[in-house]
């Protein structure tokens, strides 16, 4: 009785701080954010149960057993097995529930894990193709045949797969709002999936240092009301932007800092890949479409020499993605 | 290739006005320093009895200076960056831009984890650990001093960067790519690897020399389940060095070869894979948190035994728990990176691991806290550090379970969140903890007491600054700020970020109040003189020794014959026992070669970093010397004469009986 008492208040002390959080992530306006956060109110509750306690004993046997007042005194008194089990009992229970939760969850919420619907169905995804460079995002739409750069558009409801790259130092993809950040890593894909359950605007940024222009590395992750939305902000980008192809890209990839968003109306086949690849085959071949046998054996031992033959190969369930030793 | 490799005139940061007003501060400072010693004609007993001493308790000393140095200076950067981000609200880009302000939160990071709590750790290990378990040094005395110069040599080079070229703009963990050359072509890596691999040096050896101490060196009558839990926690994290601190080293070196002759471990081109270097450094780094905060614990345990006048509660509990720590301390590094993308089965392995950590912790706590319960609590300076730990610590190790849950730490990983967990442990934690033993141990080192008014009121500051100032990064991280951005432009953050900034000054109070507490103590030292030896009525061996010790510590090693050796002495009154008759005691003799060898090592890490190869090759040539010279010197102990030993023994034994009468 005590215990969900002191649950339920300190729930509600911990909505009245949560309430103060708009815009960070404890006010998700997605599934994956919405269940991350309420794994963090359950553990912080759960530890609560020894936290609080624990401070107020230390805070009163302080006080109580202060010199100069007249209680108890017992200076050779230094062990009692029944206090030692229960001090150790307490906090293994306490672990015990909390493991059980985590490892849950941490299966459940798994970043590569596409998203499923409440009957454990995999639900449809669109693809973004993401790749952080010094120091700006490039999204690449395979789906639409267009890019951008520092502007992240979807629409509501759709599950995004995000495929994450880097072309530079180690960044991390992440807008909080959403739910989970995964590191962008040269030569190496990693995946992250989230949903936008409500329409809006949100922040996105690295949150991982990446060195001079670090600060201004962000972009705003854009959830349209409808599928048409998106579709006639695909039509502008068409319209608007300039072609993607190597050329373009390496002047992109050039350092640079606060970026404005820009936009790409079409994408040279498999520029993902082929930045995920260029670090895996011998690095002055970049753009020389260096995808022989030949020249993989190079290398010899090297991961590369397998990753170069894997054009066609689906990373759907591989983690290590691109390193994986094939 | 010039004389001096990259090393010009242009090096130095002229056009900076704060770092050159920082070093004309030094300079004046450093000047005001030598006008001192040469007008009190101090030079000869500085090098004679302190840079040359192979003595524990002196070297302890030097630590300890040498890290509140160290606290001042990491200190600075901490408010530096503070202010910055109260000033560069509303897209401001504030006063200090990227390429200074990523050298400072580097610096601050790698000065107060290795220059400053792990010299004030070391600092109270060498004070204390041998006279608690009855020895007359530590095992081996020159490689001690060699250790302490290797550090301090390790601290003057992340110095020199301030004024001379510049330091890591990568954060205080280095991760390649951003360290290689691509993305850091200039010094200030290079810096960063020279000063770690020195003092990286020092401590794996003093981990080597206190392990050898504790098992071979202790009063032979002392049970290892007899030995001081403070010594016991020192062990612990002593083999947590031994183990640790060598993958530190190869990390780095590989690093090293990366940067110096175009090796591939760790770059994006040539097959190279950062991940490797961030599993190596964590599968250090974390075992290092844990390094730091053992020892805490174990100052802990000695001050609420001694200051609620009644036997540690749960002893065997604490070094089985401080045990248990040490070794899932070594199964956990992977949590430092969550969002790598690792498998789910993996990350929750590591998450469940972490969590494992915190029932050894809880254990403690509960244990401190029966320790109080039906004795005499003494509200001291020193107890009152330890009841502030109790209380933020607790907090800290919550939010730490909590990045401990992979779900969670992918929206909190890298935040301002995680910052303020770490603070909350490493300061309300292990600081804390040594600020206690500072306090606790002080008069035993020098033989005075300090002013207690002022450590209240430092102790009260730095509380309530901690509070102020990281209480809001917590708010901040789940608001979605993450650390090391330069400048912010989130309205709804500002006030957070204001708070915080008024909370590094209410520390710097507290600071303020240490320095003078250290200063009034001195001055009114003759007022203040600690006679007994055992000024707080304690438990453990070190204060059976008069105040400061007697050099050779024991004049006739202990009898133990129980956990608190002390307390039992005085119940037995075996305490303060004249000898009839004295023996001779072995004892090391002073030797420069320590300073000499560190002092070459440096240069040759100074060369190393700015390329000028011949005075690499000459100063590393020249420490290989003089180790040669040292190794071969036969005149390195003497003995200390019965009636010399007599006669210090009277006197301490004396002054003692006429204050207790």
């Amino acid at each position: 009785m005590f215990i969900r008492s002191l649950s339920k208040f300190a729930l509600a002390a911990l909505a009245l701080v949560l309430s103060g959080c708009e815009g960070g992530v404890l006010d998700p306006k997605g599934h994956v954010g919405v269940q991350e956060k309420e794994l963090i109110i359950i553990a912080t509750v759960l530890m609560l149960l020894v936290v609080i306690p624990v401070i107020f004993m230390t805070l009163y046997f302080a006080w109580k057993y202060r010199e100069g007042r007249d209680e108890v005194y017992m200076p050779n008194w230094a062990h009692s097995t029944k206090i030692e089990s229960v001090v150790w009992t307490i906090p293994i229970i306490i672990v015990i529930v909390l493991g059980t939760i985590t490892w849950k969850t941490t299966h459940e919420l798994d970043p590569y894990k596409p998203l499923e619907d409440a009957n454990g169905n995999q639900l449809d995804h669109m693809t973004v193709e993401v790749v952080s460079l010094n120091w700006k995002w490039l999204f690449i739409y395979p789906e639409q045949g267009i890019a951008t750069v520092n502007e992240l558009v979807f629409p509501k409801d759709v599950p995004v797969q995000f495929k994450i790259t880097s072309d530079s130092t180690m960044n991390s993809f992440f807008i909080p709002q959403l739910g989970s950040q995964i590191y962008s890593m040269a030569g190496m894909e990693t995946k992250l999936h989230l949903i936008a359950n409500h329409e809006g605007t949100y922040d996105g940024f690295s949150a991982n240092y990446s060195g001079a222009g670090f600060t201004g590395m962000k972009f705003k992750a854009i959830a349209t009301a409808t599928d048409a939305d998106f579709n006639s902000w695909v039509a502008k980008v068409k319209s608007s932007g300039t072609p993607l192809n190597p050329q373009s890209y390496e002047q992109l990839a050039e350092e640079s800092e606060n970026n404005p968003v820009q936009y790409y109306n079409t994408v040279t086949d498999g520029l993902f890949h082929q930045i995920v690849m260029k670090y895996m085959q011998h690095y002055n071949d970049w753009g020389k479409g260096g995808n022989k046998h030949g020249e993989g054996m190079e290398h010899g031992e090297h991961n590369g020499a397998e990753a170069s033959d894997m054009p066609q190969m689906k990373h759907s369930s591989d983690h290590a993605a691109a390193h994986g030793e094939a | 290739m010039s004389l001096l490799g990259k090393l010009s005139i242009d090096s130095v940061p002229y056009h900076e006005p704060i770092v050159m007003g920082t070093l004309a501060g030094v300079g004046i400072i450093g000047l005001l320093v030598v006008i001192l010693l040469t007008k009190y004609k101090l030079w000869l007993p500085l090098w004679r009895d302190w840079i040359t001493s192979v003595d524990h308790k002196r070297l302890g000393i030097m630590y300890i200076t040498l890290a509140l140095i160290m606290l001042i200076r990491g200190f600075a950067d901490a408010i530096m960056m503070r202010t910055q981000l109260a000033i560069a609200t509303n897209g401001n880009t504030g006063y200090l831009p990227p390429e200074h302000y990523d050298q400072i939160f580097s610096a601050h990071g790698v000065i107060m984890i290795i220059f400053m709590a792990m010299p004030f750790m070391v600092g109270l290990m060498n004070i204390v650990v041998p006279l608690q378990i009855g020895a007359r040094d530590v095992a081996f005395p020159f490689l001690n001093n060699l250790s302490f110069w290797l550090t301090a040599g390790g601290a003057i080079l992340i110095n020199v960067s301030l004024g001379v070229g510049e330091f890591a703009k990568t954060g205080w963990v280095a991760y390649p790519p951003l360290s290689e050359l691509t993305f850091s072509p200039g010094v200030g890596v290079d810096y960063y690897i020279w000063a770690l691999q020195l003092s990286g040096l020092g401590t794996l050896l003093t981990g080597v020399n206190f392990l050898v101490t504790v098992f071979k060196c202790r009063a032979p009558s002392m049970k290892l389940m007899q030995m001081p839990v403070f010594t016991w926690a020192c062990t612990w994290a002593n083999i947590l060095i031994v183990a640790s601190f060598p993958i530190l080293t190869a990390a780095l070196g590989l690093l090293t070869l990366d940067r110096y002759l175009d090796f591939h471990f760790f770059t994006n081109e040539g097959g190279g894979n950062a991940m490797m270097y961030i599993n190596l450094f964590w599968a250090w780094g974390h075992p290092e948190v844990y390094i730091l905060i053992l020892p805490a614990f174990g100052i802990f345990s000695e001050v609420v035994a001694t200051f609620s006048s009644k036997r540690l509660f749960g002893y065997t509990s604490m070094i089985v728990a401080n045990g248990a720590i040490s070794v899932l301390g070594f199964i956990v590094w992977l949590h430092h990176f969550f969002t790598m993308g690792s498998g789910a089965n993996v990350n929750a392995f590591f998450g469940v691991m972490t969590m494992i950590i915190a029932v050894p912790t809880g254990v403690k706590l509960f244990n401190w806290l029966f320790t109080m319960y039906r004795g005499r609590v003494r509200i001291t300076v020193p107890i009152m550090w330890t009841l502030g730990f109790m209380t933020t610590f607790t907090i800290g190790g919550m939010t730490g379970v909590l990045l401990a849950v992979p779900g969670a730490d992918f929206v909190l990983h890298n935040s301002l969140f995680l910052i303020a967990h770490f603070h909350n442990t490493i300061l309300g934690g292990a600081v804390f903890g040594y600020l206690a033993g500072f306090a606790y141990w002080f008069p035993k080192a020098m033989g005075f007491h300090l002013n207690e008014k002022l450590g209240k009121r430092a102790f009260w500051c730095w509380l309530i600054g901690f509070y102020v100032a990281f209480m809001p990064l917590y708010v901040l991280g789940f608001m979605g700020m993450t650390r090391r951005l330069n400048h912010t432009d989130n309205p709804a953050w500002n006030i957070w970020l204001y708070i915080a900034c008024a909370g590094a000054f209410i520390i710097l109070v507290g600071i303020v109040s240490q320095l003078q507490q250290l200063y009034v103590s001195f001055r009114d030292r003759k007022q203040n003189m600690d006679t007994t030896g055992d000024p707080w009525g304690a438990r453990t061996l070190e204060w059976q020794t008069s105040s400061p010790p007697q050099f050779y510590n024991f004049a006739k090693i202990p009898e133990v014959h129980d956990i608190d050796a002390f307390m039992d002495a005085k119940e037995k009154g075996t305490a303060y026992q004249m000898q009839d008759k004295y023996e001779p005691i072995h004892m090391p003799k002073n030797t420069a070669a320590g300073v000499l060898i560190g002092g070459a090592l440096t240069v040759m890490g100074f060369a190393l970093i700015w390329h000028i190869w011949w005075l690499a090759a000459v100063s590393f040539v020249a420490s290989i010397a003089f180790f040669i010279v040292r190794a071969y010197d036969n005149d390195v102990d003497y003995y200390v004469q019965p009636d010399e030993i007599a006669k210090i023994e009277e006197a301490f034994v004396k002054g003692g009986s006429e204050v207790k009468a």
